[in-house]
């Protein structure tokens, strides 16, 4: 599984969009399954402006074995954007070995970043599903499904535990949607590293 | 109706987690005006001290919030209020008042970035002289800086503890960052919490003066409405609490305001060191500048920098004797804060001319990075 990045003593991921996709909940379910459930240490900060929709606005959660002393991001391993704003300012920042997430819909991709890139139809995916809104779940559920950075089962459980009454099954089918569509994408690239390989020997 | 108090782990912001500290530790009056980043203490409080039989109210404004408190601490109440930059201006003249009439209560100040309105959603920890003299004459203040959640937690409970033993208001000075913050609160049962209550009469109620102090300095205090004369005033007044206009009266009961803090510093005075024994240039801060200060010293550390960090976790009174006897053995003193230099003139003036003083800060809007503390502390040792 190389394409899946191991899991060290600190992580720091960082969910950009705009108020009102839900971004710094995806950031709260994150740190939140990170603590509670999986055990670890983990901080979220957030940072909005003066209005309440539509603003660019991002969420950095960092994950770690020990003490989290300062509380931000300073190079990010996962960089996930719902917005082309959060991509152009953040897509440069990220570790070497590292990755970037992006909703396929939502952001234009620049050429040249040689960064491990995952392009999710985030927002088309919760859209099928009857509720835009809960492109933010989907791409948990994909991260969850390329990253070890939190487990599977915690992330989900965390998921059900945070949305609104009566949502919990759609947000549910939504998580593992984003899970499947990682899930699937991993499974093709190993697929073209193996064939590669046999094509090399 | 949800249990008296929170328990087990949960994963707050600051502003909840110093909500539930609040309701740990029994305030059952919570009166406010909401004010970014000081207004999620104000929902959870909403949502929940009905929950637990207490009141809250949206006042006017924070003049006015500032006096429900006082009024309601004077009905026997453990209260407390939040509020932010220009919140917190407004709430100074009331302040006084609070400190005057020894009224116990707590005020919360998550600060952000000003003067005036400023940056209503950022950081900044400009507010620390206006915390000890926003308020007009001369008083002693007691000020808490948390540095996490979990802090915001244990300090309100302190907070309120201090404020009922001493009968004064105490203040938190929380900033927008660990206000804001998410991160793992650990709650203990209800019995693990060691609470304070304010000492109350006894004897003849037509017999009682409410302003006569124990051997303490601190006057019994009786809630208004049990049958006690009570009469509370913002002048200076006598044992019996009625108006003295005179430069003694006015002597005699600053000085036991004043003095109930000075004579108490031990036990008010609260720091954290980390890595400072073998230190030749120690950081001093507080809040969420002390997480910044944290990761520094471990950075520097592993440059062959010996750094430590002196964390203050009461801010006002000042421990003027501590930063004495560190200037005395340290190389310098290095306060990180974001403003551009309020703690930092005391560190200056305290280190007594012992060692040189610097700040690292700037005016606000964000953190301090861990990276210009670092900067700076591979400049001074060189």
């Amino acid at each position: 599984m190389a394409t899946k990045t191991a899991s060290t003593q600190h992580k720091e991921v960082l969910i950009t969009g705009f108020g009102g996709q839900g971004i710094v909940l995806a950031g709260q379910i994150l740190g939140k399954a990170a603590s509670l459930v999986d055990r670890k240490e983990s901080t979220l900060t957030q940072s909005y402006g003066p209005e309440a929709r539509g603003g660019a606005c991002s969420a950095q959660v960092i994950i770690s074995q020990s003490t989290i002393h300062y509380p931000y991001v300073r190079i990010p391993h996962i960089v996930l954007c719902l917005s082309q704003g959060g991509y152009d300012k953040y897509a440069n920042s990220v570790r070497s070995d590292g990755m970037l997430i992006v909703d396929q819909d939502l952001v234009r991709i620049s050429e040249g970043s040689d960064r491990t890139l995952y392009r999710v139809p985030a927002t088309r995916i919760a859209e099928e599903l009857g509720r835009k809104m809960m492109a933010n779940i989907v791409m948990l559920g994909f991260l969850s499904a390329v990253s070890d950075v939190v487990t599977k089962d915690a992330l989900h459980a965390t998921v059900v535990k945070s949305v609104p009454k009566g949502t919990e099954e759609l947000n549910s089918t939504a998580f593992h949607k984003g899970y499947d569509y990682g899930a699937a994408i991993l499974k093709g690239i190993e697929k073209k590293a193996a064939g590669k390989k046999g094509a090399k020997s | 109706m949800r249990p008296e108090v929170l328990t087990g782990e949960h994963f707050l912001t600051g502003d909840e987690a110093c909500a539930e500290g609040a309701l740990a530790a029994g305030c059952r009056f919570f009166g406010a005006y909401p004010i970014t980043p000081a207004t999620e203490i104000a929902e959870h409080m909403a949502l929940h001290l009905p929950e637990v039989g207490g009141t809250f109210i949206q006042m006017e404004d924070e003049i006015a919030a500032m006096a429900s408190v006082l009024g309601a601490s004077c009905a026997g109440a453990k209260s407390m209020t939040a509020t932010s930059g220009p919140g917190f201006s407004l709430m100074m003249e009331n302040l006084g008042l609070g400190i005057y009439t020894e009224t116990p209560c707590v005020l919360v100040n998550v600060q952000r970035a000003g003067p005036s309105t400023g940056l209503p959603t950022m950081p900044a920890q400009g507010d620390m002289m206006q915390a000890r003299w926003g308020s007009h004459g001369h008083y002693e203040i007691i000020a808490l800086a948390p540095s996490s959640p979990q802090e915001m937690f244990y300090q309100t409970i302190t907070a309120f503890n201090l404020s009922e033993i001493f009968r004064l208001p105490v203040l938190i000075m929380a900033d927008e960052v660990t206000g804001h913050l998410s991160e793992k609160v650990v709650i203990p049962e209800a019995a693990a919490i060691k609470l304070q209550t304010r000492k109350l009469p006894k004897g003849r109620k037509d017999r009682f003066k409410p302003f006569q102090p124990g051997p303490d300095g601190i006057p019994p205090m009786a809630a208004a409405g049990e049958g006690y004369g009570i009469h509370v005033t913002g002048l200076t007044h006598d044992e019996r609490g009625y108006p003295v206009m005179s430069p003694d009266a006015h002597e005699k009961l600053v000085a036991r305001i004043v003095g109930k803090i000075r004579n108490n510093l031990h036990r008010i005075i609260e720091t954290e060191s980390y890595r400072l024994d073998d230190a030749e240039i120690a950081l001093i801060s507080y809040g969420v500048s002390a997480r910044s200060s944290l990761a520094a010293v471990d950075e520097a550390r592993e440059k062959g920098i010996k750094a430590g960090l002196l964390r203050l976790i009461t801010v006002w009174p000042f421990p003027e004797e501590l930063i004495a006897s560190l200037a005395k053995r340290m190389k310098a003193l290095v306060t990180v804060e974001i403003n551009l230099g309020q703690i930092h003139l005391e560190v200056e003036r305290c280190s007594r001319g012992q060692c040189p003083a610097f700040l690292v800060g700037h005016a606000g809007g964000t953190v301090i990075s861990p990276d210009r503390i670092l900067e700076s502390l591979e400049a001074i040792s060189k």
